[in-house]
């Protein structure tokens, strides 16, 4: 096969190789149990405490408020179902309409037993309103759930302003931040962010690794009942080589935390700047101001976005579509049907996500080869009139 | 990722005869914006009776384009006679196969074609042939029984998943699949009836209370989740005596639903699983404001 150019970066990650190198010799050389009363399994759990305080450096938070879980939908999951079982007289959580699946299934889920739930509307820029949260806030909300940036659009929420809410009234807030973790700054200690998700793959890590961020004196019953790992928190035997490795992309996100804002952001400006201006009628999605780094969605209106990612991939380029075209889901994404994007343009709507490991030479690329595609597709279709 | 064959990728990435014809002889136009796959069909006859020229534009993906440039080789030199025998089968075959979940391309280009000899036969005589007929059975993507029954007769289907693949009928919330298993049963007849034993809900009194709680039930299981997927929703507001009023919210009017009003869907699934005699009503101030998406 041809060289990769890989901007989906979204959906998953290439794993370091240096997160690969740490985590080998956990397989065969200590593959102790961190559980076990011998040095050989000590060893190992020493190793997960260093993973932990890496992670707690990334998020500025404490190690002992890091819970491993098995990846961003299990931390989700957790938080959700914990928290309700807290506060078993709360009926109500308050979520958003573009929230990822790990939030809305179980979320309407929980409506079919009798929960209410609130979803949060956006404009047409992707962007939440806190009055519309203010007035929705009541004391029968058990929690509040709100993602910090949108895995689609890239968009980034008012988290603080959310949380400040929430703690007003007294109600926890958890963030599903799976896509803000390791591409933007947090603090969580100057935050108002009760719990929060992260997940592995999603920063160089790899795939089955997350991470649900409990801040001290928050009240949460254990989702995974089993043995008495992660302080009687999470039952299981611990994904060790997982767990390293999560702690060293913490580690390396960290160190690269500037790389992403400077020259992954430019790199991205730039693809965006050639698509405008080589693709008439196209729309940056989501609101520009306030956006992660590494994202760009636009929609190349009239096209289809299957057929746009089947074209990219004669390249070799890798990217994604809101649309899904199978005959379950022939409707434009969620998201996208949130912002009330149109559906001339909806359908045809593509997701380049960048990365540390994108070069200035394949963004070019790209960005030469677009042009042509969407001129292509154009001139297939039934609703350009002036093809 | 897609499995096509070699022949789709050739014929989305080499399409032959993009265009519409100028004043064409038959014309045919089906799917939407809204549902994802779009396609304009065009002929022209020669002198003999025969196709002499057919051009295709699709909106799509992959396998939608190859199916309706494939289709377009297929009838070229075809009296119409001979062009109505084409199933969507055959223009799968053409394409030496396609993904299971994407069969339902292959029969827009079957539904393209027909629409446009239907639009050539009924020239001069009138208005064009209604675009679609029959009851509509899928309320998210607007699927009739007769285009159901088509898709199973023409490809001897006997699965409701399978019939999902094929025409994207109970693909959205699912709600319609109680019916769509009996129209395959009606088709195919003994080659699938043994396989389901179920015994059809026997028909009851209901007191009040009953009747409401039964309501919601249809409500929430068979209507709501067809709203959700289109981005609108459903309330009930109250029931006096057999009506039953309803407030919509946020429906978008530009989806196949749109043929039908949400208020005769919503009234043919209570009279099925409540009682024929109820009568729905929209709630007079949602009636007012437009079911329309946000555009801001
Ligand atoms: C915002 C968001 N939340 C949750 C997840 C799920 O994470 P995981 O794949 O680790 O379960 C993802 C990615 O798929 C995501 O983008």
């Amino acid at each position: 096969m041809d060289p990769v150019i890989y901007m989906d970066n979204n959906a998953t990650t290439k794993v370091d190789p240096a997160v690969v190198e740490e985590m080998l010799p956990y397989f065969e050389q200590w593959y102790g149990n961190p559980s076990s009363m011998h040095s050989f399994g000590g060893r190992v759990a020493k190793k997960i405490q260093q993973a932990r305080e890496r992670i707690a450096a990334l998020l500025g938070c404490q190690p002992d408020e890091i819970l491993f879980t098995s990846g961003g939908t299990e931390s989700d999951n957790t938080a959700i179902h914990g928290t309700l079982a807290a506060y078993p007289r709360k009926r109500k959580i308050i979520t958003t309409r573009v929230e990822h699946p790990a939030i809305l299934s179980p979320c309407r889920h929980l409506e079919q037993h009798g929960y209410e739930i609130y979803e949060l509307s956006v404009d047409r820029q992707g962007r939440l309103s806190l009055d519309e949260l203010a007035e929705v806030l009541d004391d029968n909300t058990a929690l509040v759930t709100i993602m910090y940036a949108n895995n689609e659009t890239g968009v980034i929420f008012p988290i603080e302003g959310i949380g400040a809410l929430c703690r007003a009234r007294g109600v926890p807030f958890h963030t599903d931040a799976a896509q803000a973790v390791g591409k933007i700054p947090l603090n969580l200690k100057d935050s108002t962010i009760d719990m929060l998700s992260l997940s592995g793959h999603k920063l160089h890590a790899p795939k089955g690794i997350g991470v649900l961020y409990i801040r001290r004196g928050v009240r949460l019953v254990p989702f995974i009942l089993g043995g008495h790992q992660e302080a009687g928190r999470r039952g299981g035997t611990e994904n060790v080589p997982g767990i390293i490795g999560l702690g060293k992309a913490a580690e390396l996100a960290g160190a690269y935390m500037e790389d992403e804002n400077t020259r992954v952001r430019a790199l991205r400006d730039r693809l965006e700047a050639k698509i405008l201006a080589t693709c008439p009628d196209t729309i940056v999605n989501g609101d520009r101001q306030n956006r992660l780094p590494n994202t760009l969605n636009v929609s190349f209106e009239y096209v289809e976005g299957e057929s746009i990612l089947m074209m990219l991939n004669q390249y070799g380029i890798c990217a994604s579509s809101g649309s899904a075209c199978t005959s379950g889901s022939l409707e434009p994404s969620h998201v996208m049907r949130a912002m009330g994007v149109p559906f001339t343009a909806a359908h045809g709507s593509v997701r380049f996500s960048l990365s540390r490991f994108n070069t200035q030479q394949e963004v070019d690329f790209v960005g030469e080869k677009i042009g042509p595609i969407i001129h292509r597709l154009r001139q297939l279709s039934p609703f350009v009139k002036t093809a | 990722m897609w499995d096509y064959t070699d022949k789709v990728m050739e014929h989305f990435l080499n399409p032959k005869n993009v265009g519409r014809i100028e004043n064409p002889d038959g014309i045919g136009e089906v799917g939407s914006l809204a549902c994802g796959d779009a396609l304009t069909f065009t002929f022209k006859l020669g002198p003999d009776g025969r196709i002499a020229d057919a051009k295709f534009q699709t909106f799509g993906c992959a396998s939608a384009i190859a199916s309706s440039s494939v289709l377009t080789e297929m009838v070229k030199g075809l009296t119409l006679e001979e062009a109505e025998k084409i199933t969507n089968k055959d223009i799968v075959e053409r394409l030496g196969g396609l993904p299971e979940q994407k069969m339902h391309c292959s029969v827009m280009g079957h539904e393209a074609l027909m629409a446009a000899i239907a639009y050539y036969r009924s020239k001069g005589k009138g208005a064009p042939p209604a675009v679609k007929s029959g009851k509509i059975v899928c309320t998210c993507f607007g699927v009739t029984d007769e285009e159901i029954r088509r898709v199973v007769r023409d490809n001897n289907l006997t699965t409701v998943e399978q019939v999902t693949n094929y025409c994207k009928a109970g693909g959205g919330c699912g709600g319609c699949k109680g019916q769509i298993e009996k129209l395959i049963e009606e088709v195919q007849g003994d080659k699938v009836r043994q396989l389901r034993t179920a015994p059809e809900p026997q028909p009851r009194k209901l007191t009040n209370i009953q009747k409401i709680a039964l309501i919601q039930e249809v409500l929430g299981e068979q209507v709501r989740p067809a709203m959700r997927a289109h981005g609108g929703d459903i309330e009930l507001i109250d029931v006096v005596g057999n009506r039953v009023i309803v407030a919509f919210r946020g429906m978008c009017a530009s989806c196949k639903l749109a043929d039908y009003t949400m208020k005769e869907i919503v009234e043919a699934k209570l009279h099925e699983y409540v009682s024929p005699d109820l009568i729905v009503e929209e709630e007079t101030d949602s009636a007012q404001r437009p079911h329309n998406h946000q555009e801001s």
